[in-house]
C-alpha cells in the first residue's frame, strides 16, 4: 500500500496573550508573557497564586448560546480554535468527505473547572458527602466525561469520522496529534480535527500542585514567574489554552489546492516506568522518544533545525530533558536553538503539547524562532541554546516537539517544511 | 501493515466475579449481580441500585504505599492487569518494556478520591489537599501507575469516548502492534460510584429509577427504563500473532475488524443515536476483518436500556444485517455499565464464549420491546463461524464496533 502522508494545512489557537493564531504568534515572537496573578477566583489562600489566563470571550469567538451554556470552558476553546482552523484550511467538506473526517482531542483534566464548581453546589461548599444531585447543572454528566470534548467539536462541524479524545496528562496535546496522524497514516480518516485543551484554573488543581510545590511561589512577580532553564527556575506556571489543527492526507489537501503549512514527519511515544513525578535524570525515555519520532521521517540529527522543549521551569524536567537532547541528538544539540514558550503562556497541561506544535508548525511558515522569555541566569546543568528571551529569524524546515507528563510518558513529534512537490 | 492482533490473556474484575472464570460462570448461569450500592449510602438518590465488584480486597492486587496513591478505578486496573498478565503467562515486569505498552480507556477518572480531596478542600479548615491528588484523579492516573509496576515502556495511552472507548483502546491497541510494539495491555476499568459521580450520571438522564434490581436494567424489553451503573470492567493481553505463538502462548481470538464514528449530534432527552453512523461503524469493523455481514456468528451490542436507544441500534443492526439477524446476546443486565469498561467485558464475554465453545444465552428481553426484533439467544449454543461483533456507543454521539475472530476452543478449558 502507497504511504499515506499527514500534512498541517489549518491552525487555530486560544492562548494566554493571543486569542487567535495570529495574535498567539505575535505575542510569543514577541517574548511577552502573559502570566498573572490568578484573577478567576481569590488566590490568598494558596501557596502558588499565579497563573495564565486567556482572556476569551466566547460570544466574540462565535460561539453560539447554546455552546455557552453546554460546554465547560476547556470544551469553549476547543470550538474556538477548531472554527479558526477549519476556517484557515479553507475546509468546506462535502458529505462524503465528512464521514472521513474525525476529531482527536486531548486533555489532561477535562471538566475540573466545571466538576469543582458544580461541586461546591451539590455539597453546599463540602458540608455533604452525599450530595444533593438536584442541585447540580443540567450538563453536569458532560463535565464527569472528557470525550465532551470531541462530542463537541464533532457536532459543530458535522463530522462522522472517528472521533475520541486522549488524555495522557501532560503529553495529551502531542499524543492526540499523533494518534490522529496515525489515523490518516492507516486511512482511517483523511482529515482530523486533532489538537488539545485544558482550563485547569481553579482551586482544587491549584492546591494539587502546591501540595507537591510544583507550581512556581513567585506571587510577587507574576510576569517573570515561568523561567524554563534558568538557574533561579522556582517551578512551572499553570496556564490554560487550546490549539486545533487541521491534519490532511497530503493527497486530500493537494487535491483541493489548500495551504500546507508542513508536514508531519515523525510521532513516537515512550514511558519512564520510573516514577508518578519524578524524571530519571538521564532522560533516557524521552531521548529513545526522540530518536523514534527522527527515524520515522529519515531526518538526521543535524538536520533539526528547531526544538520546542517541553521547558517548564522544574529543575528536574529542565536537566531531564536537556540530556534526553543531547542523548538523542548527540553534538548536534548544542548548535540547534531550544525554546520553550512555557516561559510566556505557562504551562497549560494537556493543551500546551498542541499549543507548541501549533508554534512549531508556525515556525516552519515565518523563519521564526520563539525565545525562552526570562532567561537571565545560566544552569551550568543547562548549556545548550535557549534562545534567550528575544525570537531569530532563521529558516526551519525541521521542527521538533518534545512533551514529558506525570505517570511517566514522553513524546516526541517531528514537522518538517514541504516542498512543493511534497504533496504530490 | 501486516501484523495480526490477539488476544492472550483476559483479566476482568467485574460485578461478574474477578477472574474470566468466575465471569463465565456468572454469564453461563445467568446471574443477576447488580444489587443495592454499598459503596456509599444511597438513599438519598432515585437510582440506589448498581454493579458492584463482589469482595474486592485491593490488598491482594497491589502494595499499600501504591494503593494509597490511588483510586479505586486504579485499584481495579491493577486487579484486572495483574489476572490478564497471569492468565497470558507473562511476567509481573515487562521481560521487553519497551516491547511492552499499556494503553487504557478511561471516562471517569479517579473521581472517588477526587470527591474526597474537594470535599477536603471546601469543607475542611485548611484549603489544601493530599499530596496525591494530582496523581490519582487524572485519567491517565492507571495507565501510569501500571506503566512503572509493570515495566511498560512503549508507547503508553489513555482513551475516552465515553461507554465506547473500551473497544477503541482494542483497536488502539492493535494499531500500536502494527507500529511494531508487539505486546499492548488494553481495555479499561471503571468505578462511577462516587456519591458525586453517580450525581453527575444522573443528569444523563439515561440512568433507570426502578426499585427492584431484578426488573431495573432491561435493554431490548418492553419494560426498558434506563441502565444500571456499574464498576470494574476487562483488561487484555493483546500481542503480536508470531509473538504469541513464539512463546506458545494460548489464543483466544483475533482483534480482526475495527470502526468508529461519530453521530454528530449531542444526546438528548429526545434523541436515539443515529443508526445510520452506527450501522457505519458495524461494517467498517467488518470491512476491516475481511468478513461479510453473514458470516457473523454473534452479537453483543450497546444494549443501554433505553427504549429509544435500544430500538435504533436494532435498526442500525438490521441496516447491517438485513432480516437474518445473527444471534444477539448480552450480558449487561447481569453487571450494570461500567462506562468504557462495560464495552471491554463484553470483549470479555465474546472471547470467553469461543474459548469454551459456548455462545451464552441472552440476559433478556423477557418481552421483547416494539422495534426491538432481533435474534435473542435463548439458550446456549455451540459457536459455528466463531467470529463476533461487539458494539457500543458512548453518551454524545461516538459508536464503536469491534470484529474479533475466536480461536478454536481451548481444552482443559472448563465451563
Amino acid at each position: 500500500m502507497r504511504e499515506r502522508r499527514t500534512v498541517v494545512t489549518g491552525i487555530g489557537v486560544v492562548a494566554p496573550g493571543g486569542v487567535s493564531r495570529d495574535r498567539f504568534w505575535k505575542a510569543i515572537t514577541e517574548g511577552r508573557t502573559a502570566t498573572r496573578r490568578i484573577t478567576f477566583f481569590d488566590p490568598t489562600p494558596f501557596r502558588s497564586q499565579i497563573a495564565a489566563e486567556c482572556d476569551f470571550d466566547p460570544v466574540a469567538a462565535g460561539l453560539t448560546d447554546a455552546e455557552c451554556r453546554r460546554a465547560d470552558r476547556y470544551v469553549q476553546f476547543a470550538l474556538a480554535c477548531a472554527a479558526e482552523a477549519v476556517a484557515d484550511a479553507g475546509l468546506d467538506l462535502t458529505d462524503a468527505q465528512r464521514e472521513r473526517t474525525g476529531v482527536v482531542l486531548g486533555t489532561a483534566v477535562g471538566g475540573t473547572m466545571a466538576l469543582e464548581q458544580e461541586y461546591v453546589t451539590v455539597s453546599d461548599a463540602g458540608r455533604h458527602w452525599l450530595v444533593d444531585a438536584t442541585l447540580g447543572g443540567r450538563f453536569l454528566y458532560q463535565a464527569l466525561v472528557p470525550s465532551s470534548l470531541a462530542a463537541d467539536v464533532a457536532c459543530r462541524h458535522r463530522l462522522h469520522g472517528p472521533a475520541q479524545v486522549v488524555s495522557t496528562g501532560c503529553t495529551s496535546g502531542i499524543d492526540a496529534i499523533g494518534y490522529a496522524h496515525q489515523l490518516i497514516a492507516d486511512d482511517e480518516a483523511d482529515v482530523v480535527l486533532a489538537g488539545a485543551a485544558d482550563s485547569p484554573i481553579s482551586p482544587v488543581t491549584v492546591a494539587s500542585f502546591d501540595a507537591i510545590k510544583a507550581t512556581s511561589p513567585d506571587n510577587d512577580d507574576p510576569a517573570h514567574a515561568s523561567r524554563p532553564f534558568d538557574a533561579d527556575r522556582r517551578g512551572f506556571v499553570l496556564a490554560e489554552g487550546a490549539a486545533v489543527l487541521v491534519l490532511e492526507e497530503a493527497g486530500h489537501a493537494r487535491r483541493r489546492g489548500a495551504h500546507v503549512y508542513c508536514e508531519v514527519a515523525g510521532y513516537a511515544s515512550r514511558s519512564n516506568g520510573y516514577h508518578m513525578t519524578g524524571l530519571r535524570p538521564d532522560g533516557l525515555e524521552m531521548g529513545l522518544a526522540v530518536s523514534a519520532a527522527l527515524k520515522q521521517g529519515g531526518i538526521a540529527p543535524d538536520q533539526v533545525s528547531y526544538i520546542s522543549a517541553h521547558g517548564s521551569g522544574t529543575r528536574q524536567n529542565d536537566r531531564h530533558e536537556t540530556a534526553a537532547f543531547k542523548r538523542a541528538l548527540g553534538q548536534a544539540a548544542y548548535r540547534v536553538p531550544v525554546s520553550s514558550i512555557k516561559s510566556m503562556v505557562g504551562h497549560s497541561l494537556g493543551a500546551i503539547g498542541s499549543i507548541e506544535m501549533a508554534a512549531c508548525a508556525l515556525a516552519i511558515e515565518f523563519g521564526v524562532v520563539p525565545p525562552t522569555a526570562n532567561w537571565t541566569t545560566r544552569d551550568p546543568e543547562c548549556d545548550l541554546d535557549y534562545v534567550p528571551n528575544e525570537a531569530r529569524e532563521l529558516p526551519v524546515d525541521v521542527a521538533l516537539s518534545v512533551g514529558s507528563g506525570f505517570g511517566g510518558f514522553q513524546s516526541a513529534m517531528v514537522f518538517r517544511r514541504t516542498s512543493g512537490a511534497v504533496a504530490a | 501493515m501486516s501484523a495480526r492482533a490477539v488476544v492472550t490473556g483476559i483479566g476482568v474484575v467485574a460485578p461478574s466475579g474477578i477472574g474470566a472464570d468466575a465471569h463465565w460462570r456468572t454469564v453461563l448461569a445467568g446471574t443477576r449481580r447488580t444489587g443495592p450500592l454499598t459503596l456509599f449510602d444511597p438513599s438519598g438518590y432515585p437510582t440506589r441500585h448498581g454493579g458492584e465488584v463482589p469482595g474486592f480486597d485491593a490488598a491482594g492486587y497491589a502494595d499499600n504505599r501504591r494503593l494509597v496513591q490511588t483510586d479505586r478505578w486504579t485499584h481495579l486496573g491493577f486487579a484486572a492487569t495483574r489476572l490478564a498478565l497471569a492468565d497470558a503467562g507473562l511476567p509481573e515486569r515487562a521481560p521487553d518494556p519497551y516491547g511492552y505498552a499499556v494503553a487504557l480507556a478511561s471516562s471517569s477518572g479517579g473521581n472517588l478520591f477526587g470527591q474526597r480531596e474537594l470535599q477536603r478542600l471546601w469543607g475542611g479548615s485548611s484549603r489544601t489537599v493530599g499530596a496525591y491528588q494530582s496523581i490519582a484523579w487524572f485519567y491517565a492516573a492507571s495507565v501510569g501507575q501500571l506503566s512503572i509496576h509493570h515495566q511498560f515502556k512503549g508507547p503508553c495511552g489513555v482513551l475516552v469516548a465515553e461507554a465506547a472507548g473500551g473497544l477503541d483502546s482494542l483497536a488502539h491497541a492493535a494499531r500500536a502492534i502494527r507500529r511494531g510494539t508487539p505486546v499492548v495491555i488494553a481495555g479499561a476499568t471503571e468505578c462511577p460510584l462516587s456519591p458525586y459521580a453517580l450525581a453527575c450520571q444522573l443528569r444523563s438522564g439515561m440512568l433507570s429509577d426502578v426499585a427492584d434490581p431484578e426488573r431495573a436494567y432491561r435493554p431490548f424489553d418492553a419494560a426498558a427504563s434506563g441502565y444500571l451503573p456499574a464498576e470494574g470492567g476487562a483488561v487484555f493481553v493483546v500481542e503480536e500473532l508470531a509473538h504469541a505463538l513464539a512463546r506458545g502462548a494460548r489464543v483466544y481470538g483475533e482483534v480482526a475488524g475495527w470502526g468508529s464514528t461519530h453521530d454528530a449530534v449531542h444526546t438528548g432527552p429526545d434523541t436515539a443515536g443515529d443508526p445510520v453512523q452506527y450501522a457505519r461503524a458495524m461494517r467498517l469493523a467488518l470491512d476491516r476483518a475481511g468478513v461479510p455481514a453473514e458470516a457473523v456468528d454473534v452479537v453483543l451490542p450497546d444494549a443501554l436500556g433505553v427504549a429509544r436507544y435500544d430500538r435504533s441500534e436494532a435498526v442500525a443492526l438490521r441496516a447491517v444485517f438485513g432480516d437474518r439477524s445473527p444471534p444477539v446476546t448480552t450480558q449487561k443486565p447481569l453487571t450494570g455499565r461500567a462506562h468504557q469498561g462495560g464495552s471491554a467485558l463484553d470483549v470479555a464475554t465474546a472471547l470467553l464464549a469461543f474459548a469454551h465453545d459456548t455462545l451464552p444465552a441472552s440476559a433478556g428481553p423477557d418481552e421483547v420491546a416494539d422495534g426491538c426484533e432481533l435474534d435473542f439467544l435463548r439458550g446456549h449454543r455451540r459457536p459455528r463461524t466463531r467470529v463476533a461483533l461487539v458494539g457500543a456507543r458512548g453518551f454524545d454521539g461516538f459508536n464503536s464496533a469491534l470484529v474479533l475472530r475466536g480461536a478454536a476452543p481451548v481444552r482443559g478449558v472448563h465451563g
